[in-house]
């Protein structure tokens, strides 16, 4: 009879290996939906029906979202710098803020909860009514035809909805900080202008949510099409879409800044 | 193999890991017959069906269709078979997120090039055939559930198969909808000139379309025959299946240890 101790390293070391596993499925799965990606963008019309469904349909949540976090960094950042006088800089805090990290970080946690889990329960749901069984029997790859697809659309969507995030927050610090609290409207805006980089600032920005956008898109597929076939098994897989990806794009985000703001004064 | 059987089984096995599903099934299906494979749930029926369609492979032996080994074939051979196949899934399996058009015109948009003019005829045509040439725009959602197994059975014969399966046709089904499906099933096999193979638990319905029957139980093929002679068949498991009796060969209760020492009857009261 193992003991307790012996029973604990065990299981350790089965979670170990079940999740090393399962990184390498999703890796493998990840492969070939890139391999099978040809199709789609010779047949652009199906990544345009699933942009329409994973972009256009999260508009509404990511233009209020924006508006709303745009709206309150305005007031916090006027509170914080009328301390020290500057409250006309209020336009460069709320634009980097947005563009450099609000922008692309919080898009991509709301498309995770929006898009993310609607892929994965679409995926799953088809699995478990056998639509991707009855595909591969119609001699049609479900993953050139179903999966790579969506997976293109959301890489697509991401940064056009972290950029309209932006836009739509820095709108929201203009109407608190300019209209509602009256800081000098040339100020915020030229002062926004000359420190806003292109490439340091706009350019990583969207590279951070093109970036999240592929690992949402992905997780949100392979959670999809790897859930078992039951009502229980397509919920779990949401519920792991939605953390998942949160985690990672937070994680992501980390790495990717550090790589690209280090020693920046 | 001889070239009159469109499938066959040749001594196949077949186990999830390690619980044998097919233990040595030989069998065949003679070209333009409609055969039945009948059984109990989880005897391995659908299991036979994803073996000829090459979507898993046999543990022991071979499935032949049309003269090829599915299993020996690389991924570019079995979709060009596939393509000669069609199957109607147990509940349908229609894209949800297509209209019934759509989804009968699916594959022909797929693997063919004819213009949309062309592919209206045509799935106006499946359409009538299974009586829901208006039901095209609908969506799969607004339709009954044996509308839904006949517009199903309009997609797997959308591209005229040599091969059609069914898994479990009649299940759930309405009796008006059984007579239709059950028609339907004959009509389209003789009319296509096509062979087919009906997975299916119910008696009645099948016997009255079918040629030949197997009757598959635990994995291994207990009896076959045409209907008249199943139905005149005094074989234990043949007669509990057919008249539907509770208790025979296959047992009612699930195995478990005996009654009275699972009610802890022991001691002195037993």
């Amino acid at each position: 009879m193992p003991s307790r101790f012996v029973k604990g390293v065990r299981r350790i070391g089965h979670r170990t290996i079940n999740s090393l596993l399962r990184l390498g499925v999703a890796s493998r799965f990840f492969v070939l939906v890139l391999l099978h990606s040809g199709s789609s963008f010779r047949r652009p019309h199906l990544i345009i029906k699933e942009l329409f469904s994973t972009g256009v349909l999260s508009l509404i949540i990511i233009l209020v979202s924006g508006l709303f976090v745009g709206m309150v960094l305005g007031m916090q950042g006027y509170d914080t710098l009328q301390r020290y006088g500057s409250e006309e800089a209020l336009g460069v805090m709320v634009a980097l803020s947005l563009v450099r990290e609000l922008g692309p970080v919080v898009a991509a946690l709301l498309f995770a909860s929006r898009a993310g889990s609607a892929i994965t329960a679409e995926i799953g749901l088809m699995k478990a009514t056998e639509q991707l069984s009855a595909m591969e029997m119609m001699a049609v790859n479900p993953i050139a035809r179903v999966v790579a697809p969506r997976f293109w659309a959301g890489v697509l969507s991401m940064p056009l909805l972290a950029a309209m995030f932006s836009a739509m927050g820095v709108f929201g610090g203009y109407l608190v900080g300019v209209k509602l609290i009256g800081v000098d409207e040339g100020s915020f805006w030229s002062q926004m202008q000359s420190a806003v980089d292109f490439q340091q600032d706009i350019v990583n920005g969207i590279i951070k949510s093109f970036v999240f956008g592929v690992a949402v898109t992905a997780i949100a597929l392979f959670e999809g099409y790897d859930a078992p076939p039951t009502a229980e098994g397509v919920s779990g897989a949401t519920t792991r879409t939605v953390v998942t990806s949160s985690l990672a794009i937070l994680a992501l985000d980390f790495v990717l800044t550090a790589f690209m703001f280090r020693g920046e004064g | 193999m001889t070239a009159d059987n469109l499938v066959e089984f040749q001594n196949v096995s077949f186990s999830y890991g390690k619980r044998p599903i097919l233990k040595g099934i030989s069998m065949a299906v003679p070209r333009g017959k409609v055969v039945a494979i009948m059984g109990g749930s989880g005897c391995g029926k659908t299991t036979m069906l994803r073996l000829i369609g090459g979507q898993i492979r046999p543990s022991v032996g071979a499935v032949a269709v049309d003269g090829q080994r599915v299993h020996e074939l690389d991924a570019d051979g079995l979709y060009q078979m596939r393509r000669r196949m069609g199957m109607l899934f147990q509940f349908g399996a229609l894209f949800t997120d297509m209209s019934v058009f759509d989804n009968v015109a699916f594959q022909m948009r797929e693997h063919t090039d004819l213009s949309e003019s062309v592919i209206r005829d045509l799935v106006l045509m499946k359409l009538h055939a299974v009586g829901l040439r208006g039901a095209r725009d609908l969506m799969p959602s607004e339709l009954s559930g044996g509308m839904a197994r006949r517009v199903a059975l309009a997609r797997a014969v959308a591209l005229d198969p040599m091969l059609i399966m069914y898994d479990e046709p009649f299940a759930g089904l309405d009796p008006i909808s059984l007579g239709v499906i059950g028609n339907l099933i004959r009509r389209l096999n003789d009319a296509l000139g096509a062979t087919s193979i009906v997975v299916t638990h119910d008696v009645h319905e099948s016997l009255e379309i079918v040629d030949y029957v197997y009757f598959v139980s635990d994995g291994v093929i207990v009896a076959q025959g045409t209907p008249d002679e199943m139905r005149a068949s005094d074989k234990p498991f043949v007669h509990q299946f057919v008249h539907g009796e509770e208790d025979g060969p296959v047992p009612f209760h699930y195995p478990a240890s005996a009654y009275g020492e699972d009610l802890r009857l022991g001691g002195k009261h037993a």
